[in-house]
């Protein structure tokens, strides 16, 4: 608003004036812009209150040298209040302008029932409700787990329809392109647990024992959940974020109008994907994890390489090997799924992209090790 | 006082508000527009048209700030917006608003809070000042009362609406307008065009407005310029209904006559 910006150092101002008995002047003066500290409207209010026989409210403006929506909310105030009373607010004496901008802002009545409420639901409604939206997402859980096992027994009949590119094109993104990541915290892991054991192992004299307690615990379990977790990380929140967004931009509707299921074109390739690299990293997981012990053990313990190395041929056996492989593929499944599962469910804004990805890197971590936990139980009953 | 009918249509009292000169806009090496000089005087309502592709939504993008030219000076008044202090470049930024082409709302608040952002930023109102003139500014683009919903939860016409409110919070001197007819249909377009013209005329915003939708071209613009997508630059500037009359360009006799002329 133009003029309201000349006069921007006249302070605005606010006095009343009787011409009639049954008239309120209200006199505006100076500049009543969102920059100054406007008047109350209790002050009209109170000179209603105090001068009785008031029957109407008329306005001056001559002195008036700018506004905006300052005065436009202090007049609206105004007319509110006495809107469904005895006393008429007169418009007649504000610009032109003004009076424009009022009769636009009465001319959509408020939708009735558009204003919401704020209901505070009792204790037990609440637990209700999030008792049936728990319910109600298992629900979906399952629903999704089953449509990606269908595409899944269709991709083994041949009869899935996604692109080989974007298969190939995930299998680099979550494989070879993991691998700096991968070789950085494996080693690093191999190092932590080699300084742990080796200060207990010490104690006995049995140092040599670090190439056992490194390699089998990175084969058995640490490299497969340690790639679990940074493809959780790296890989799940990428799949939700992805397809969270294709969510927002309509391209899984689009999908499905054509009669392509995005379980197929979509959850498939990177299911696949994830669950066929995840077994190779782990096995690159475990090497670089050994390595990180060798150089602990041969750096610090002063065991000769050849010693180490035989020590942790002597320790490792196939079942080892196996277990951690199950592992990984098990973890492959849960990643790709809460990763997926997450992004389609996902809602249409960007912060329900936010919540998505959030979601899915939780799901996935969790998962991972409710999974570990139970394979180790199993592990440990069977006996191997 | 602003009194946009004193002024608007009285042809001899214009003052120039954006002045243009020698833009060429680029992509890297990829020229999208050269050469183009035009002047927009206070309370136009001017259009920015051309067919698909030409280059209408880059240049607002060069006008408000958001994209830097390969060549030549945009004007606010006197002050060459490009070349001039952060601190003056960001104080004529904010004289601007801007209702983007699907409305652009922040997601993650309500219409209230989208309005009441760029006013707890720059004035010292408190909470509950900020609260009414975000209830006002959404009673007059005729969405009362809607003041907790999320973007999300309304319609794309009332979403664009609500652009429009959070553009005009601060109330600025221009209000610029990306394809604001896309997407609504025929009657909320018309009603927005009324709303545009009402703002004029009560508020006298300088409107900008970048579209190909020709009855509102007809309807609301006073002055434009034509950007040819083919040549790379601009065509035709004025009236858009004189142009209609007068032009011998082929092109755009067919633009402004849809493919008829």
């Amino acid at each position: 608003m133009n003029a309201a910006k000349e006069d921007i150092t006249e302070p605005c101002e606010l006095s009343f004036d009787r011409p009639a008995d049954d008239t309120l002047l209200v006199r505006l003066k100076g500049s009543w812009t969102i920059e100054q500290k406007l008047p109350d409207v209790g002050e009209v209010q109170s000179q209603v209150k105090s001068n009785a026989g008031v029957k109407q409210i008329a306005f001056d403006t001559r002195e008036l040298t700018g506004w905006d929506s300052g005065l436009l909310s202090f007049l609206i105030k105004i007319i509110n209040q006495y809107a469904n009373g005895n006393i008429a607010v007169q418009k007649e004496g504000l610009p032109e302008g003004v009076r424009k901008l009022i009769d636009l802002a009465f001319a959509v009545p408020e939708r009735k029932g558009a204003r919401k409420e704020a209901v505070r639901e009792p204790l037990v409604a609440r637990i209700g409700a999030s008792a049936i939206g728990a319910g109600q997402s298992s629900i979906d859980t399952l629903d999704f787990i089953g449509g990606a096992f269908l595409a899944f027994l269709k991709f083994l009949v041949g009869k899935a329809r996604f692109q080989r590119s974007e298969l190939m094109l995930t299998i680099q993104q979550c494989g070879v392109q993991a691998l700096p990541i991968v070789s950085l915290i494996s080693i690093l892991v191999g190092l932590i647990l080699a300084f742990i054991g080796a200060v207990q192992l010490m104690m006995f004299g049995a140092q040599i024992y670090v190439a056992d307690l490194v390699s089998i615990a990175m084969v058995r379990v640490m490299g497969a959940v340690m790639v679990g977790i940074i493809m959780a990380g790296r890989t799940g929140a990428a799949f939700a974020a992805q397809l969270g967004t294709m969510q927002v931009n309509e391209e899984i509707d689009a999908l499905q109008t054509l009669g392509i299921s995005p379980m197929e074109f979509l959850v498939l390739p990177r299911m696949l994907a994830l669950v066929m690299m995840m077994p190779l990293l782990c096995i690159y997981a475990d090497l670089m994890g050994i390595l990180g012990g060798f150089i602990v053990g041969v750096g610090m313990l002063d065991i000769s390489s050849t010693q180490y190395i035989n020590q942790v041929i002597k320790a490792l056996n196939l079942y080892h090997f196996f277990i951690g492989l199950f592992h990984a593929v098990v973890f492959g499944v849960l990643v790709a799924l809460a990763g997926c599962l997450r992004g389609i469910q996902c809602g249409r804004s960007a912060s329900a992209v936010g919540q998505a990805t959030t979601s899915a890197v939780v799901t996935g971590i969790v998962t991972i090790v409710v999974a570990t936990a139970i394979i180790t139980i199993v592990a440990n009953i069977l006996g191997i | 006082m602003p009194n946009g009918l004193l002024m608007s249509e009285n042809e001899t009292n214009k003052e120039p508000h954006i002045i243009v000169e020698d833009l060429t806009m680029a992509y890297g090496s990829f020229v999208v527009q050269r050469d183009l000089t035009f002047t927009v005087n206070r309370e136009d309502i001017f259009i920015i048209m051309g067919g698909s592709g030409c280059g209408k939504s880059t240049l607002m993008r060069h006008m408000v700030g958001l994209k830097s030219p390969a060549k030549g000076h945009v004007f606010y008044e006197d002050v060459s917006f490009w070349e001039t202090e952060p601190e003056q470049r960001d104080q004529i930024m904010r004289n601007i608003g801007i209702l983007y082409q699907s409305g652009a709302l922040w997601s993650s608040m309500t219409l209230a809070e989208n309005i009441a952002l760029p006013l707890g930023e720059y004035t010292d109102l408190n909470a509950g000042q900020i609260r009414e003139i975000a209830a006002l500014k959404l009673s007059l683009v005729g969405l009362a009362g809607f003041e907790d919903y999320y973007p999300s939860e309304i319609s794309g016409g009332m979403r664009k609406r609500a652009g429009l409110a959070r553009a005009m919070a601060l109330d600025p001197d221009i209000l610029f307008f990306d394809e604001p007819s896309a997407g609504l249909d025929p009657i909320s377009a018309s009603l927005l065009d009324e709303l545009i013209l009402e703002l004029r005329e009560s508020l006298g915003t300088t409107i900008m407005v970048v579209t190909h939708e020709l009855a509102s071209i007809f309807a609301i613009g006073n002055n434009s310029v034509y950007l040819d997508p083919d040549k790379k630059t601009m065509t035709a500037a004025g009236d858009p209904k004189k142009l209609l009359e007068e032009t011998e360009d082929p092109e755009l006799r067919r633009f402004l006559t849809r493919g008829k002329g």
